[in-house]
């Protein structure tokens, strides 16, 4: 009686799913094929739908830094700098630094992830401009980027941080850092694609970047620290984002500083961009 | 050798990954407007092969041409009128049913009013109208694999690859996919089916390649393989173990074959020619007051189908390891 049941219910819904499958057929005329640009920024809207539904992911970005600037402030402030209010003005732009680098790492847990759950299947076999999901995400991120940013900013501000240059030199110091991040994002993108688990993406894209965000000018002034270290960090490309960065909210940043951390920008894409390209293309 | 009229022309396809020889020289012909069925078990190279002719990998050896497109030279003619429902659901979990659909619908360069209304016009030819706007990961197995074809048909294609589109389905969403994919060949799309039942590709393919280590060993329509190994078996479990021998005889005479006992002490299978004898049989049992907990009368596995062809049974792993984590991947 059961099997009955059952055999009658799906022979009602079936013949309605397939009518409804050959008029679906039948209306599916081929559009003319979209410019590259238009397929980016549809890849953009998925990379926001996404920040949409997963809001989570905006927490663990921007929660671990407003921890280092409360703790680093009243922590070490009074120690390292004489006064919490001093050391916040010299930190601040080096965990505004720190916080959208870190964003970065998630461009390749989140390209990882599509391509273990075979999202990237789909996208390849369309007939699209390969490096459109690639260059798509990166605009989405841009999103993240700008949160982790403003959140940092805001928060500076709450504690009483003053940036000498204003509105301008804050915009400004948010761009160099965001441009900055796009180049660094294609780095971790490579790592997305050579490492078999977004968990391994993680944890591979911290353990270079803790260093390389600590071993910087961030917290503390180079010329305190032993010899090979503070040449370490004078060549460390995230020391001169610092600096910059710096100097753009304090009204002191010069022409060199700023063209040295877009050559930097542009050196990385130019290495990262074609080879993630290139890895995507056999995934 | 090149026919222009078909839809899959394939010769001498190898895919090497490392060591592994995933597909080894496989050759292919699929008539246009037909369902045709790959099967194998895991790991015998299914997914390989179809990635390969949807260009997604790139051939060590021979040569394809897909609706008369080189997957090689031509792998963005190629990529313009076919479509790939991969094995694992390729449709964005975070995202909603309709926001998928869209998404598609846009890179594909619909406007967004156009790629809007066309999402909803599938969300409702697949029953999937109510869960427009729920995340798929909330999705069930059948919904999303629904949805996976969906995505495949918002511009309609030539030709569709399926991968499995039923493994893990209940046997209602199976049916449900069967039918789409009946409604699609309905309409002249061409559909190359991988799949590790045969009663699948019995039920829907016009012909079947059987594959194993990457190689077709056998090749025909439905009738002609399930002719070379016996159209199937009939499978009694009893009531009470203690009445398997009489049983057993009872269907070795009526049936006029060897009686297989099974693992399970009540159970028991005989091979069957046509479903006629079979009833007499379990006429007979009841006769015989041989009380029957349940029977089945079903087609041969894939694994008689490969005794049948090979002599060892499907075998899953067959130090294959690194070749099926590079399909997975």
């Amino acid at each position: 009686m059961t099997a009955a049941e059952t055999g009658t219910d799906s022979g009602r819904a079936e013949p309605e799913l397939g009518e409804g499958v050959h008029a679906a057929l039948a209306s599916g005329e081929r559009p003319p094929r979209p410019s590259a640009l238009s397929m980016a920024l549809t890849f953009g809207w998925r990379g926001l739908l996404k920040i949409k539904h997963v809001p989570e992911q905006l927490l663990d970005v921007t929660v671990t830094p407003v921890m280092f600037v409360l703790m680093f402030t009243y922590l070490f402030g009074g120690a390292i700098a004489g006064s919490t209010g001093a050391y916040l003005e010299f930190i601040l732009p080096g965990i505004l630094v720190m916080s959208v680098l870190f964003t970065t790492v998630y461009s390749g847990v989140t390209l990882n992830t599509d391509v273990t759950k075979g999202v990237v299947d789909r996208f390849r076999s369309l007939p699209i401009w390969s490096p459109a999901p690639l260059v798509g995400a990166l605009l989405g991120d841009a999103a993240r980027y700008l949160v982790a940013g403003l959140v940092i900013v805001a928060l500076g501000l709450v504690l009483g941080y003053r940036p000498q240059a204003g509105p301008a030199g804050v915009a400004g110091a948010i761009a160099l850092v965001i441009v900055f991040a796009f180049a660094l994002s294609w780095a971790f993108m490579t790592l997305g694609l050579v490492m078999r688990a977004p968990n391994a993406v993680m944890n591979t894209g911290f353990m270079l970047l803790f260093p390389l965000t600590f071993l910087s000018n961030a917290f503390v002034e180079p010329s305190t620290l032993p010899a090979a270290l503070e040449w370490f960090v004078g060549v460390n490309p995230i020391s001169h984002l610092i600096t910059a960065a710096r100097g753009l909210m304090e009204g002191d940043a010069t022409g060199g500083e700023i063209a040295l951390v877009l050559g930097e920008a542009a050196a990385l894409t130019a290495i990262f961009a074609p080879l993630t390209t290139w890895l995507y293309r056999r995934a | 050798m090149t026919d222009v009229g078909l839809a899959i022309e394939a010769s001498g396809l190898v895919k090497e990954f490392g060591d592994v020889r995933a597909v080894d020289g496989v050759d292919l012909a699929v008539r246009p407007g037909t369902v045709y069925g790959i099967l194998g078990p895991n790991g015998a190279g299914k997914t390989t092969t179809i990635k390969m002719l949807a260009t997604l990998l790139r051939p060590d050896g021979g040569s394809a041409r897909v609706l008369g497109h080189d997957v090689v030279e031509a792998a963005d003619a190629v990529r313009s009128v076919v479509s790939l429902t991969g094995q694992l659901a390729s449709v964005d979990e975070d995202l909603t049913g309709q926001e998928n659909l869209i998404l598609i619908g846009r890179l594909l360069g619909y406007s967004r009013a156009r790629a809007r209304s066309r999402a909803g016009d599938l969300l409702d030819a697949f029953g999937l109208a109510d869960a427009a706007s729920r995340q798929v990961k909330n999705y069930s197995g059948g919904m999303r694999r629904r949805l996976d074809i969906a995505a495949s048909i918002v511009v309609t294609p030539q030709l569709i690859f399926l991968d499995e589109p039923t493994t893990g389905l209940d046997p209602r969403s199976r049916s449900q996919v069967w039918d789409i994919v009946r409604a699609l060949v309905g309409d002249g799309t061409t559909v190359l089916l991988c799949t590790q039942y045969l009663d699948e590709a019995d039920q829907l393919a016009e012909g079947i390649a059987v594959i194993d280590r990457g190689r077709v060993i056998a090749e025909g329509t439905p009738a002609q393989l399930k002719a070379s190994v016996g159209s199937g078996a009939l499978r009694v479990r009893l009531l009470d173990s203690a009445q398997r021998d009489v049983a057993a005889r009872l269907l070795a005479e009526r049936l006029e074959v060897e009686v297989i006992r099974e693992a399970d002490p009540a159970a028991m299978t005989a091979p069957v020619a046509d479903a006629g004898r079979a009833a007499t049989a379990l006429a007979a049992l009841a006769d015989a007051d041989v009380e029957v907990a349940d029977f089945s009368l079903g087609q041969p596995s894939l694994d008689e189908v490969f005794m049948a062809l090979t002599g060892h049974p499907a075998e899953d792993s067959v130090g294959e390891s690194s070749a099926d984590r590079e399909e997975a991947a």
